[in-house]
């Protein structure tokens, strides 16, 4: 085990195949406890009034008890899968619009993710983590501001009076130092 | 399919990760993708960044009686989703959901010069089409005042810079000005999503674009 954050991200993976299994109510609350407070502050990052970010964050914890059995632990950390749950919440939201989502690729004939893979990948979601948080200031901002879509890059140029091809630039940058990390 | 030359540029990719773009470009992406293992992967790698950046915020308290709510509402109960079977046939599953069918149940609607389009319902500025150019025709020599996102879906065209076959997605901008020309073979059909008009260099074009509305 490479670190205690690895440990937690394994923890994640365990609390979800209660839920998914046992339909496991104290493994719930602490995926619960450790993930609502943090998709709500990304919705009201993405310019989410707080109550609606509650009512939101809730129901995508909802959506997590619901779709346990699709979560597929040797092609995302738990982290990935529940943002990409709040990010398709928030669409919805704003556009009033489904996402249209690529199909799914075929299953070979093992249906279980290897411990080897699933290690691997919670290990690379968790370097990532640590490059995107020792990147510099400015560079960690404009990739946050990119997810949040709080404003496009046009109006993060106006704002800051940056040329927008310095803004596509710095973001360039910034996901290459990211890449660098993780080689 | 590895045969796939051109693909999303990292902006889309981004974009679609993080929800930004209109859902005609989504619509692009998410069908580049179905097809596309190199920009599958790419995506997974945005959304990772995405979780990172969720998991870096400042956490902000969700109200006593939270958790007792959404118990509540799983209580109410709501069906189990189930993974969507993959699509066969020449559309992949997100194209055919918007089709309602397959290449098959496309309504095509003649536009000019042998071509023919079905224009696909999505919200917001951007516009997403089908596009049939019969083997061997050229679309007139135009430009583009936004971003043009081209994905073909059977047969190829050829332009000034280079081949697109099945899979293959040409992402225009201002700087391309190009004459797409289906080959001999199979008529060549293409998806694409343009978020401003595009800008026709010849007067007939431009009388036809009021009508065909590309």
């Amino acid at each position: 085990m490479s670190s205690t954050q690895t440990t937690k991200r394994l923890a994640w993976i365990d609390q979800l195949s209660a839920v998914r299994d046992h339909q496991d109510r104290a493994a719930f609350a602490e995926l619960f406890e450790y993930f609502a407070p943090r998709i709500k502050s990304f919705l009201m990052k993405s310019g989410t009034l707080p109550d609606m970010a509650e009512e939101c964050a809730q129901e995508v914890m909802v959506t997590v008890w619901n779709k346990a059995h699709l979560f597929d632990p040797a092609k995302a950390s738990v982290s990935t899968w529940i943002f990409t749950i709040a990010r398709n919440r928030r669409i919805d939201m704003i556009r009033k619009n489904r996402r249209p989502e690529p199909e799914d690729l075929p299953w070979g004939p093992e249906e279980t993710p290897s411990q080897a893979d699933t290690l691997a990948l919670q290990e690379e979601t968790e370097m990532l983590g640590r490059a995107l948080a020792d990147l510099p200031e400015k560079q960690r901002q404009l990739i946050e501001r990119a997810y949040f879509g709080e404003l496009t890059h046009s109006e993060i140029a106006a704002e800051t009076g940056l040329p927008l091809g310095t803004i596509k630039s710095r973001i360039r940058l910034a996901l290459d130092r990211l890449r660098h990390a993780m080689n | 399919m590895s045969n796939i030359k051109h693909h999303l540029t990292a902006p889309l990719l981004m974009g679609y990760s993080a929800g930004t773009l209109p859902e005609a470009f989504n619509l692009v992406v998410a069908t580049h993708v179905s097809m596309c293992d190199d920009c599958r992967a790419a995506v997974a790698e945005y959304d990772a960044l995405g979780g990172e950046v969720m998991l870096d915020t400042q956490p902000i308290t969700m109200d006593a009686a939270s958790l007792a709510a959404t118990f509540a509402l799983i209580d109410k109960g709501a069906p189990a989703p189930t993974a969507k079977p993959r699509a066969r046939g020449v559309f992949p599953t997100p194209l055919q959901d918007y089709v309602s069918g397959d290449l098959s149940d496309v309504k095509w609607r003649k536009v000019g010069g042998g071509v023919s389009q079905m224009v696909l319902k999505t919200d917001g500025d951007a516009t997403v089409r089908l596009l049939k150019i019969p083997a061997g025709t050229a679309i007139p020599d135009h430009g583009h005042r936004g971003t043009e996102l081209t994905l073909v879906l059977q047969g190829a065209f050829v332009d000034e810079t280079d081949r697109f076959a099945r899979g293959d997605v040409e992402v225009a901008n201002e700087d391309l000005n190009h004459t797409p020309t289906a080959e001999e073979g199979l008529d060549c059909i293409c998806l694409a999503a343009t978020d401003s008009p595009l800008r026709f260099n010849g007067i007939i074009p431009r009388l036809a674009q009021r009508f065909v509305g590309i």
